[in-house]
């Protein structure tokens, strides 16, 4: 049957299963939003197109789903580059769909006109732009199938408005075969059987592990692992989640605000296990001393990212899933040398449970509102079943440190890019995909003035999401900064001016409420977290706090300001 | 370290400004790029030249794999290649020193495809070495314009690049 490109859009979508998307019109969608009209897909329009890529970011790192935004020509395109950013950096799955003005006036300067796939190139996985209708559907199969396979990313999909009004015989493909794009899944075995001896062969391993466990839904087969062979773990902010957060095994975070033992397991190690992770420069710290006494072992999907930034010593380019479970399998049938490996390790697991004992996570309880604290009841108030989502700073470290996360997909934060302005829109697109969960976005004053017309979204959509605001009344991390290496000179970081956050939800229709005193807190959480409504949550923390321990920019993992 | 790389990429708009954009945007340097249709029409091919060390040759090699619209990358330092660069240049032709610049043109097997009464336009195909030989004796006659095609290669002998269907780009041991 023929159908103009508009019809072949929704088609395609339903085709693909999306239930969801999120959009902001403009001229240049209109036939589509048009093809949208009554069609059997939720679709949220948003208030900034910022808000609509990390909205179907927050959908697809909650859901595991591949997220859609939709978008017109020009400045609506260019609106979405941060979120495309933020989503490259954390490989997370989304479709951007942007409207372009006509064929024949491409390159003429057209009103709404900019070249969003030139300005996207360097930050998607891959980007296309539809000149004829006839290529509509494949392409559209095509960006699904390299938004979510191999190492996942962003895929923008540029549509001129001719191309959505022309008519052509639709056929949704069944397959899907670029002969340039082909990913690896399975590790091989040699590389495999090398690996697993080097571990049994440890005295002093360490298994670090990132966000490739929940993109490549292997928590299961991690844990096993890593109680097969007893390993310490330990996560980067991105793979939190991926192993229980109250496992005893488990070391916390590591890196620039990791856990003492964490950074001291990772530096002092023989044998470092890698999965899913990519040696960021906020866990390694200075890179020429990091687990320099270490055979590293570097499983990943992506092979750009092995032995990019450390040298590694037995690579294996795979699916985190698939590795792990053959692991498994080749040390099962090691049984003597697991044995004696299990002797050999016994001294330095004593080792890390005396730093686990004597440097835990902590701050100081001294009659003021520490943001430490509320972080804590929140976890203890959920008992840790909640999706929290996070802005970027202080609040985002305070939340990886302070709560505990039990299950993968449970935290939702923009690690690579750092994008403040990313936890409430990702919050409402996590909501979006999990109507009944209790989602929590953890916020600063700062981060949260950067989307909060969001917050329209959210009441239109009767979409409940939490915000946390601790409010320090100055923009945290950089603060903190300034505090340690800039002599305290705090300059162009405090905020002489705020909206009262509590006047602000109600003025949008949510619920502002404002606690000022630590005895408050759970008494108010309470009353937010089962009110039903999106509602915002002014907490005045004691400014002066900060995040600790800190590994100084540059500095070497272990050395480390603990308080 | 100096290499040369094929990298064979779809015959599409806009796959150029993905490789040299990958260059630049990641610090890596190109010192010169040749693409031009394969045999096989829905096909290019590149010649790359550049230059790094070991970690950033294997960054760059990777990289460009990890395009979608690279088929195959090829670095010649790993094959035994032969290469060749064609260069015209602009020679300034002076009663003095015609004989001289027409005898280097003939010495080096390269011909002259323009005259003006003071200029010859010398065309010249070769290795690097040859080129840069031909120019150092050439240049003291006085050079006054150089176009260089950059270099193109091929593995020596039957074998050839080729493209497998369904080849995995895989990684380091695949």
């Amino acid at each position: 049957m023929k159908k103009n490109g508009a019809q072949i859009f929704v088609e395609a979508l339903k085709m693909e299963g999306v239930d969801t998307i999120f959009c902001y019109p403009g001229g240049a969608v209109l036939h589509i939003t048009d093809a949208l009209y009554g069609a059997d897909i939720n679709q949220v329009l948003v208030r900034h197109e910022q808000g609509a890529v990390h909205a179907a970011d927050g959908y697809a790192r909650a859901s595991g789903r591949v997220g859609v935004a939709l978008v017109t020509s020009g400045p609506g395109a260019t609106n979405t580059v941060t979120g495309i950013a933020s989503a490259y950096m954390d490989s997370v799955p989304i479709v951007v769909f942007s409207g372009q003005v006509a064929t024949m006036l491409i390159g003429n300067d057209a009103f709404q006109e900019a070249d969003i796939v030139g300005i996207t190139r360097p930050c998607t996985k891959h980007n296309y732009l539809v000149n004829d209708v006839k290529d509509l559907a494949r392409i559209t199969k095509q960006a699904f199938y390299i938004a979510r396979s191999g190492r996942p990313g962003p895929v923008l999909v540029d549509i001129p408005k001719d191309v959505s009004a022309a008519m052509t015989e639709f056929k949704y493909p069944d397959k899907v075969h670029i002969r340039g794009y082909q990913p690896t899944y399975a590790g091989h075995p040699g590389q495999i059987k090398r690996a697993v001896k080097q571990i049994l062969s440890a005295k002093r391993p360490v298994l670090y592990t990132g966000g490739g466990i929940i993109t490549s839904d292997a928590s299961d087969e991690l844990l096993a692992f890593a109680e097969a062979l007893s390993l310490p773990v330990t996560n980067t902010l991105m793979g939190l989640g991926g192993f229980p957060g109250n496992h005893p095994q488990f070391l916390g975070m590591l890196g620039m605000h990791g856990t003492y033992a964490s950074n001291h397991a990772v530096m002092q190690s023989d044998v470092l296990i890698a999965v899913g992770a990519r040696f960021d420069d906020r866990a390694t710290g200075r890179t020429d001393v990091f687990a320099q006494h270490a055979k590293i072992i570097h499983v990943d999907i992506d092979p750009t990212s092995i032995s990019k930034n450390i040298r590694v010593d037995i690579p294996i380019v795979g699916d985190a899933k698939h590795v792990l479970k053959k692991m498994l399998e080749v040390t099962e049938d090691e049984k003597a040398a697991l044995k004696e490996y299990k002797q050999n390790i016994k001294e330095w697991l004593a080792q890390i449970g005396d730093w686990k004992k004597s440097y835990p996570l902590g701050y100081t309880r001294d009659g003021t509102l520490k943001p430490q604290y509320v972080i804590e009841r929140v976890y203890e108030l959920t008992k840790g079943k909640a999706i929290i989502a996070t802005e970027v700073g202080q609040n985002q470290m305070w939340a990886a440190q302070f709560f505990k996360y039990l299950k993968p997909r449970s935290i939702i934060t923009s690690g690579g890019l750092g994008t403040m302005g990313y936890g409430f829109p990702a919050a409402i697109g996590a909501q979006a995909a999990h109507p009944d969960a209790l989602v929590i976005n953890i916020a600063g004053d700062g981060s949260i003035q950067m989307n909060i017309q969001e917050l329209a979204t959210a009441v239109q959509y009767g979409l409940p999401v939490k915000v946390i605001i601790l409010n320090n009344g100055c923009l945290g991390m950089v603060r903190q900064w300034q505090e340690l290496f800039y002599a305290k000179r705090y300059s162009i970081s405090k905020f002489e001016c705020s909206p009262n956050f509590v006047k602000l939800a109600e003025a949008y229709g949510a619920v502002g409420y404002e606690i000022e005193d630590e005895k408050e807190v759970d008494k108010v959480l309470k009353k937010a977290f089962t009110n039903g409504k999106p509602t915002f949550i002014d907490v005045h923390i004691n400014p002066d706090e900060g995040v600790y321990p800190m590994v100084p920019a540059g500095a070497p993992l272990n050395e480390m300001l603990l308080v | 370290m100096r290499h040369v790389i094929s990298v064979l990429v779809e015959n599409e708009f806009g796959v150029l400004a993905r490789v040299s954009g990958l260059f630049s945007g990641r610090g890596f340097n190109i010192e010169s790029l040749c693409v031009a249709e394969t045999l096989d029409p829905t096909i290019s091919a590149m010649t790359i030249v550049t230059r790094g060390s070991e970690a950033i040759l294997e960054q760059i090699l990777k990289q460009l794999n990890k395009l979608i619209n690279v088929i195959k990358v090829v670095d010649f330092e790993e094959v035994e290649h032969v290469s060749r660069e064609m260069v015209l240049v602009k020679v300034n032709a002076t009663e003095r020193n015609r004989e001289e610049v027409l005898r280097m043109a003939e010495i080096f097997r390269g011909r002259v495809i323009d005259v003006s009464p003071r200029t010859y336009t010398i065309e010249i195909t070769g290795t690097e070495e040859k080129i840069k030989a031909f120019l150092t004796l050439v240049k003291p006659l006085g050079i006054k314009e150089l176009v260089r095609t950059g270099q193109i290669a091929m593995i020596r002998g039957e074998k050839i690049i080729q493209v497998k269907d369904r080849e995995s780009k895989g990684g380091e041991n695949d």
